[in-house]
């Protein structure tokens, strides 16, 4: 099967969708002529031209605001917000307008627009350029939230999520730009709220979520050398979250750990978890567990952005303590 | 043109001070002593110094993404910010900002910034506070504020808040724009309907001006002139400086967006050695520019061996710091 890199992925499922459907168009910062600052959207410019890709000013608000009116009279826009730092920039329309728009209609707006954002940290970015805010919207019904790990998700994800009725804020992780993964020649899209088993086991289930999927397996082959045999999770999206998927595993190994890169306190980790406790508290032959950042801001320096982070590492230690106790 | 010789010499000082800081941190960032991305001040030098040669110590300002010359400009020790940049200890922030959130709360520097327009704002609510309180200047009249920015913040709704709000409430503040022309790659006027962007003043009804932003005493004479309206009670001004950034974006930028030969277009009209010719007019000997230039080197070289010498922070030194209450540290 030919290989591509997630951000290679991203953009052949922008092209396409495109190519299909006249009322996709892009619009962002520096995402025409610069091809976006992370490089995903090179080459659309010279493709489709200033009608479909257009550089924006640097007004998130009024950028997310104007998707929103193209997405109700008929369109199908795809955002991209550089950082998803930035969000708090464009926080009012996305959370008051966006979100809501469908329902306070009362079913009236169709809101198809995809917001795509780039999350997790690069490493010494510090404090507004390394946040991971999938939680900040958890709490926020009316969007959906994609977090795809692989070059396949982030493709057939972003697919299903241009063609949807709905608003998406769709979380690219920085580090994962240039993995590689297989990705066939032919139509890929991957529904939303399907999870995928990364890797199959018995005693642990860790749900890694986003950049954390990488340093979940690392973690599992590891752990597997000393015969602890963890089953790894992605959900892949958080809303609609995979729950049967989770739930399913858990009462299968009875001891679970939550990856995630953002703060622990209140992150996708605290859902979760609480649901975990709702439908499968008896499975649990030990206490649920999160590896999470610390809740502090990351800060610049390396020495204490490692130690804010969750890493393989941590994941390590926790998933022994979890399988001994 | 007669300006004070000892003035011209500062202000030669300073800007030549923020060039070498800039190169010198390019350097030691390739040779890895710097963790994070750098946005160079490089080129826009007369601005920052210029600006801040109209305000008094107790004055403030607010800083960007590209802020070391500000801060430089404001009296910000390069030494404690290259420290900074290498992510030690005796940095501004103790390692926690880097370049990007760069303050130093006793000279009035209330922080560089990683959102673009995020000082804006904030510069009104310190003339706010100036105007409440009654705050006077050293120099008589109203503590002033100052906001640097982009041309690519004017495009942010922070922006168009923040100026009707001083315009409203005809606060002690300065907005400087230096318009270098672009918002990272896309150039200004793809960002906006007008180039000439001190026409942003009249709908918050206070005087714009656009002044060339590389001639260092039209920027010192402008800023004198906002400055003196706002210690008057007389409000806010915005100011445009027009200049130019001689390196990409971030240090690395391929620069896909623009051609060499603007470059060197603009690089003709480099603020430093203009400068250098107008105090050399004045009488000043040649001699005594090398000494600013060799006495800068020096500098340059302690910020370098501090930032090289000072131990990195602990990593739980990342827990410190969040809150001021720390309720016994139940609250982490
Ligand atoms: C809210 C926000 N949006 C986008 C960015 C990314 N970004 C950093 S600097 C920059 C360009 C800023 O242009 P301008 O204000 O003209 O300042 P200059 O870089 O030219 O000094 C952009 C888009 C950011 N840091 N913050």
């Amino acid at each position: 099967m030919p290989w591509a890199t997630y951000s290679a992925a991203i953009r052949q499922a922008l092209e396409e969708e495109m190519r299909r459907d006249p009322s996709v168009f892009v619009l962002g910062e520096d995402v025409g002529v610069m091809g976006g600052v992370f490089g995903v959207t090179e080459g659309l410019l010279a493709h489709f031209g200033a009608q479909r890709v257009l550089d924006t000013p640097i007004s998130e608000n009024g950028i997310v605001g104007a998707a929103l009116g193209a997405a109700m009279v008929g369109m199908r826009p795809v955002v991209e917000i550089m950082f998803g730092d930035f969000l708090g920039c464009a926080g009012d329309q996305i959370i008051n307008q966006v979100a809501k728009a469908r329902y306070m209609s009362g079913g009236k707006a169709r809101v198809s627009m995809v917001i795509r954002v780039t999350t997790g940290a690069p490493g010494a970015a510090a404090a507004q350029h390394s946040q991971s805010p999938e939680a900040w919207f958890l709490n926020v019904p009316g969007l959906k939230i994609a977090a795809p790990a692989t070059p396949y998700d982030a493709k057939g994800l972003l697919k299903t999520a241009i063609r949807g009725e709905d608003p998406v804020i769709f979380f690219e992780h920085k580090r994962l730009y240039a993995t590689k993964g297989e990705l066939p020649d032919e139509e890929v899209t991957v529904p939303f709220g399907v999870a995928r088993v990364a890797r199959s086991g018995d005693d642990l289930t860790i749900v890694a979520i986003s950049g954390m999927l990488p340093l979940a397996l690392e973690a599992a082959e590891v752990l597997s050398t000393e015969g602890i045999s963890c089953e790894v999770i992605d959900p892949r999206t958080l809303v609609p979250l995979d729950n049967s998927s989770i739930i399913r595993s858990v009462r299968k190994t009875g001891r679970v750990l939550i990856a995630y890169e953002g703060h622990q306190r209140g992150g996708v980790g605290a859902e979760l978890a609480a649901l975990i406790a709702e439908e499968a508290l008896e499975y649990l032959d030990a206490p649920v567990k999160r590896v999470a950042a610390r809740n502090v801001p990351i800060p610049y320096a390396p020495e204490m952005e490692r130690f804010v982070l969750p890493s393989t590492q941590d994941i390590i230690t926790a998933a022994r303590a979890l399988v001994l106790s | 043109m007669g300006f004070d010789v000892e003035l011209g010499l500062e202000w030669y000082r300073q800007m030549v001070l923020i060039r070498q800081f800039e190169l010198r941190a390019i350097e030691e960032r390739k040779k890895g002593l710097i963790p994070g991305f750098i946005h160079p001040y490089i080129g826009q030098e007369a601005c920052a110094v210029g600006a801040c040669a109209a305000l008094a110590p107790d004055d403030v300002i607010t800083s960007t993404h590209r802020g070391h010359g500000h801060l430089i400009a404001k009296g910000g020790d390069v030494r404690r910010m290259m420290a900074e940049l290498a992510g030690r200890q005796t940095g501004y922030c103790g390692g926690k900002g880097g370049s990007l959130h760069m303050t130093d709360f006793e000279l009035g520097i209330l922080g560089a910034n990683g959102i673009v327009a995020g000082g804006i704002p904030m510069a009104v609510g310190a003339a706010l506070a100036f105007q409440l309180r009654g705050d006077r200047s050293s120099q008589g009249g109203l503590r002033v504020a100052l906001a640097f920015f982009g041309d690519g913040a004017t495009n942010q709704g922070a922006f168009h808040e923040a100026l009707n709000l001083a315009g409203l409430w005809r606060l002690p503040v300065v907005f400087f724009c230096e318009n270098n022309l672009y918002g990272e790659g896309t150039p200004q006027h793809k960002q906006a309907p007008i180039t000439r962007l001190s026409q942003r003043a009249a709908s918050y009804a206070m005087p714009g001006v656009t002044v060339d932003g590389n001639d260092v005493e039209a920027v010192y004479q402008a800023t004198c002139q906002a400055v003196q309206r706002a210690r008057a009670g007389d409000g806010p001004t915005f100011i445009e400086g027009l200049t130019y950034r001689y390196r990409g974006h971030y240090e690395g930028d391929p620069q896909v967006y623009r051609s060499r030969d603007e470059v060197a277009q603009w690089e003709a009209r480099d603020p430093i050695p203009r400068w250098r010719q107008a105090l050399l007019a004045q009488g000043v000997l040649p001699a005594t520019l090398d000494d600013v230039e060799r006495h800068v080197a020096a500098l340059l070289e302690e910020a370098v061996a501090l930032a090289r010498s000072s131990p990195p922070p602990r990593p739980e030194d990342a827990l410190e710091g969040v809150y001021g209450d720390t309720h016994d540290g139940r609250v982490f």
